[in-house]
């Protein structure tokens, strides 16, 4: 940022020793955390954490039935076991890479390990983040569709449409957002299962549920960003668009929701950004997203502040990441 | 062209104004009527209720024939025959020039884009801007920005223009290139209804100048006879204080 005329002018010296400060202040709370955690006996142990990313499993390949193994050929990177089975006939397994456990001749039972290869994993928490951004991706895409007709509905002149778009908004906006992801999952879900099922249509997973009730939660605030986007834009523009003979539609669409958008997005970022956070409360409804992920994880290794830091960090990187696009939307916008 | 019927118009928010009451007036084709009165007079009001932006409450405005006040007339229609100027210019500033008089070519009159485009230009060369085909709004000069909302107008092919206060915004050293375009148009023909304060426009071009006040014309006549014997008091005072 430039200085303005308004402040002191600041020598090179003086700028450099108070980021110095800002510097020292940042290491000595990180280290005051790592000395109190000492005190109690807390083990770091970061090292534990890659696996939680992405891991390498053993996966085995077993006999399906009782035989003798007629030949171990390589077929490109994999290698074929021929079983020639008691009951005369031939079975094929496919090991990829080279670690074959058996023999050529060797007499094999059901169950037997013909061999085995290692496969890289998505971890917990890469599970975890990668249904997060899901999550997040579809509520926001709904959110918006919900918001651009709610926005247009809330300042139509057409008392029902109007009426309707003020009440979802007094509906959402006057509770918390967790009684109604309970309200989705113990009420509407139950329901609408029970019907599906009624007409044996499948069921509907859990994480949908969720998505809706984030969706229908952003969907009334980006309803108020919309109308307030759209009432930012002078009269005049509105009256000169219909006084050339174009409808309340073609008006909307060609004049006024395109300087409109200019406005909305900013507000709408800070929007999305609390939809990614908020979607932390999923977790509740057993839907494995980032924090539950991150609890399960610290279940299972007993480290829970590296968890919590890695998880609150995984959180930043996301919304950071939308804030940066919002911003090269922003500035595109404005060069075109 | 347009007949306007004993129309009154009041405003009840934020307070009770009746901004026009029992105007009557009658505007033939290629006819130039300047509309003149002080500040709050009616005489926007007038001109947003020939185009039905406002809704007159009582009485009858007829354009070509067609009364906008009938619910079951399309407005739309009407105003795409009604071509109107505002005082603020009111360009679209996400767009063009160009496209700024492209766009209801295509989206109202169903143009295909090369003629619509063919016809921009055309009119750009007219009001004297062709070279500013490409550029937005906001890097044209007041005066070329009103130019520019005169071409979009034209662009529909209007049968009536309305203009309301259109160089009232204008820095003086502007007003001249806006007039004339204006002046040219009154020449060729078309049927213009133009509130301004510009009385050497008056003069020039208009075959009948209208006096309003508090909401009534209160006199009308050749521009001669406002320059030489007003009748009212109102009249002659304001006059006094324009001329
Ligand atoms: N949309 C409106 N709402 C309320 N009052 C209005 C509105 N438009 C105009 N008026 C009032 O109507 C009167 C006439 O206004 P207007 O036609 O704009 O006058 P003029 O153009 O002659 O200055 C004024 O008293 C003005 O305050
Ligand atoms: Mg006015």
């Amino acid at each position: 940022m430039q200085a303005s005329g308004i402040d002191r002018n600041r020598s090179k010296l003086n700028r450099y020793s108070w980021m110095g400060v800002y510097l020292l202040c940042l290491l000595g709370i990180m280290l005051a955390l790592y000395l109190a955690t000492i005190q109690i006996d807390y083990v770091w142990r970061w090292n534990i954490l890659p696996k939680y990313f992405y891991n390498q499993t053993q996966i085995t390949i077993t006999a399906k039935s009782e035989g003798t193994v007629a030949s171990i050929s390589t077929e490109k990177d994999a290698a074929v076991i021929i079983l020639k089975t008691t009951d005369g006939e031939t079975e094929k397994y496919k090991v990829p890479g080279t670690d074959v456990w058996v023999a050529e001749g060797d007499t094999i039972y059901p169950g037997d390990t013909l061999g085995a290869y290692k496969e890289w994993r998505a971890g917990l928490l890469t599970q975890g983040l990668y249904l997060t951004l899901k999550v997040s991706l579809y509520s926001i895409i709904f959110g918006i569709i919900i918001g651009m007709i709610g926005g247009v509905a809330r300042i139509s002149t057409n008392p029902a449409a109007k009426w309707a778009a003020m009440t979802y908004v007094e509906l959402i906006r006057g509770s918390p957002l967790l009684v109604q992801i309970f309200i989705w999952y113990f009420v509407l879900a139950t329901l609408i299962n029970e019907l599906l099922k009624k007409y044996s249509i499948p069921e509907i997973s859990a994480v949908w549920y969720g998505i809706a009730a984030l969706a229908c939660f952003t969907g009334a605030y980006v309803t108020e960003i919309v109308r307030a986007g759209i009432q930012s834009i002078h009269r005049g523009q509105i009256e000169a668009a219909r006084s050339l003979g174009m409808t309340g539609f073609q008006a909307l669409r060609h004049i006024i929701l395109p300087q409109a958008m200019r406005r909305i997005l900013p507000p709408l970022a800070g929007q999305f950004i609390s939809l990614i956070k908020d979607s932390s409360l999923l977790g509740i409804i057993a839907v494995r997203e980032l924090t539950k992920a991150t609890r399960e994880g610290i279940t299972a290794s007993l480290q829970p502040y590296e968890f919590w830091f890695t998880c609150a960090l995984l959180y930043l990187v996301l919304t950071f990441t939308l804030s940066m696009f919002v911003q090269y939307l922003e500035r595109r916008m404005a060069t075109q | 062209m347009i007949e306007v019927r004993n129309v009154y118009k009041t405003f009840y928010v934020p307070h009770r104004v009746e901004a026009l009451v029992d105007v009557s007036l009658d505007v033939a084709a290629g006819e130039v009527v300047v509309v003149i009165g002080p500040s709050g007079s009616g005489k926007s009001t007038l001109l947003r209720c020939l185009n039905h932006l406002e809704t007159a409450n009582k009485g009858h405005i007829l354009i070509d024939g067609i009364d906008i006040l009938d619910p079951k007339t399309n407005i739309n229609k009407i105003r795409a025959e009604v071509g109107m100027v505002f005082q603020s210019f009111n360009l679209f500033p996400h767009k063009t020039v160009l496209d700024n008089i492209t766009l209801a070519q295509m989206v109202v009159r169903k143009r295909k884009k090369e003629e619509a485009t063919s016809k921009a230009m055309a009119l750009l060369k007219k009001v004297g801007i062709d070279d500013k085909a490409n550029v937005f709004p906001d890097q044209l000069s007041g005066g070329q920005q009103q130019r520019v909302a005169i071409a979009r107008a034209l662009a529909m092919d209007p049968k009536v223009m309305l203009f309301d206060e259109p160089t009232s915004a204008l820095d003086p050293e502007m007003i001249g290139e806006v007039l004339d375009v204006m002046k040219a148009l009154a020449k060729e023909g078309m049927t213009m209804v133009v509130v301004t304060h510009e009385m050497g426009f008056a003069r020039e071009v208009a075959d009948r100048v209208i006096f309003m006040d508090a909401g009534r014309i209160v006199e009308v006549g050749p521009p001669e006879h406002f320059f030489t014997n007003p009748t009212h008091d109102r009249t002659k005072l304001f006059l006094s204080q324009i001329l």
